[in-house]
């Protein structure tokens, strides 16, 4: 892999920089990425006791609180996959439905509560837009447990938070492609077509991106 | 179950594909079913899910109209209440994991086989049309001739096994095959071979098919 090389670049830095770091040049994106870091640090815990809450209790004001925050973002994700914006809307009410549904099945010790919005909005994308089944695989012949254990869930869940952090930290080029990768329904081709980039730098740039998230969750 | 060593896997821009959900239903089909049988790729897929995520958390927003969370709620309220048991079960099969299942609409001994010559099988699976999903049964010492491919194929093995050029696949290795690939796989002598696979030009592998199929034990 690319372990040899220095993946860890002055802009990167900046995303595990003290509070108090002198601005530099680098300061803005700095202060941009610290703001991300703290303020994913609240959300993560606080979007889990929502979904909770709304599991436990059928609590409706958290309920409102998870639309506020998820469906500005999964309308983004839809309409950049291709939805116009009556069909988004439609979908991210089937969306954040589905969320209000399952909550029962949200297992917080095996994914932040994005990523499994991110999910769900995903499935929507692929049986609204493109009006095919998703195979999903077969559940963990273990099942999920019934009480997952809370030093797991904290873990997780600071793991989710770095990872949030080092893709506001990645350099701009690189975080658009792995946006377009995800959203824009694009194949590599595609997105080297959209770029003018040729298809061997952007096959790289998204490993890279993606070593530089990994690189950025191994350093605990 | 035994533990099985997988060494075939999925490659980075399909478990991508597979997380972002760009790849088509067939490709979908053969992803989720080597997941079901590979640790190790599902751990993958569940990391690009991450990475979906904190990109969901970090990119720009749309705003949604005023009526919209109304139109959620109003869905939440008509809704049956339901729990985590109404989740249906998913049934259990030895050989075909629980995608392939939902797809043939049963067990093992539910796939319309159709013969295309010389004891090899194959059904094929209702997908979207971009790409084709097929289960093949290929009878233990035959061989699929030499051949190559339209576009790309993807092999996965649920039984037996089969070996060619590229090393030996057993249950669970994947196989992925690009236009430029010849090869002859060969069914083990020791058992027959059930496979899934995918390709993505249909039209031309499916005149093919019946005419390449011969028998061939090579030792
Ligand atoms: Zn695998």
């Amino acid at each position: 892999m690319l372990g040899s090389i220095d993946i860890l670049d002055a802009d990167h830095s900046a995303a595990v920089a003290p509070r108090d770091t002198t601005c530099d040049a680098k300061g803005q994106s700095a202060a941009r990425t610290r703001r991300v870091t703290e303020k994913t640090r609240e959300d993560s815990a606080e979007w889990v006791e929502r979904i909770v809450r709304i599991r436990d209790n059928k609590d409706e004001a958290a309920f409102v609180e998870v639309f506020g925050h998820f469906a500005p973002r999964v309308k983004a994700f839809l309409m950049r996959s291709g939805a116009d914006a009556a069909l988004a809307e439609e979908c991210v009410q089937e969306v954040l439905a589905t969320v209000w549904n399952k909550a029962a099945l949200f297992d917080p010790s095996r994914a932040s509560v994005a990523t499994w919005i991110f999910t769900i909005a995903r499935n929507k994308k692929i049986d609204a837009l493109r009006k095919q089944r998703r195979p999903e695989p077969e559940d963990l012949p273990w099942g999920p447990e019934s009480e997952p254990d809370q030093a797991e869930i904290i873990g997780l869940q600071q793991e989710s938070e770095k990872l949030g952090a080092a893709i506001a930290a990645l350099p701009e080029k690189q975080r658009d492609l792995i946006q377009k990768a995800y959203f824009g329904d694009l194949s590599h081709s595609e997105i080297a077509e959209q770029t003018g980039l040729p298809l061997g730098t952007i096959k790289s740039r998204i490993r890279l991106a993606l070593d530089r998230l990994r690189h950025a969750m191994d350093q605990r | 179950m035994t533990t099985m060593k997988i060494t075939h896997h999925l490659t980075d821009d399909l478990i991508l594909g597979y997380s972002a959900g760009t790849l088509t239903e067939a490709v979908n089909l053969i992803v989720a079913s080597h997941i079901s049988l590979c640790d190790e790729c599902r751990a993958a897929v569940e990391s690009y899910d991450a990475v979906g995520g904190a990109v969901i958390e970090t990119a720009d927003t749309v705003a949604v109209s005023d009526d919209c969370l109304d139109g959620a709620l109003a869905l939440i309220r008509k809704s049956p209440a339901t729990g985590a048991t109404s989740e249906k079960k998913r049934r259990n099969d030895p050989v075909l994991p629980a995608p392939l299942l939902d797809y043939v609409g049963g067990s093992l001994d539910d796939v319309k086989w159709r013969s295309v010559g010389m004891g090899v099988k194959q059904a094929i699976l209702k997908t979207s049309p971009e790409a084709t999903a097929r289960l093949l049964f290929i009878p233990a010492g035959t061989a699929i001739p030499d051949h190559g491919h339209n576009g790309m194929e993807l092999t996965l093995v649920l039984k037996g096994a089969f070996q060619d050029e590229d090393g030996r696949f057993a249950r669970g290795d994947i196989e992925i095959a690009s236009e430029d690939m010849h090869h002859t796989p060969i069914a083990d002598l020791s058992e027959d071979c059930i496979c899934l696979a995918v390709t993505d030009a249909p039209l031309q592998f499916r005149g093919l098919l019946p005419r390449l199929v011969q028998p061939f034990v090579k030792i």
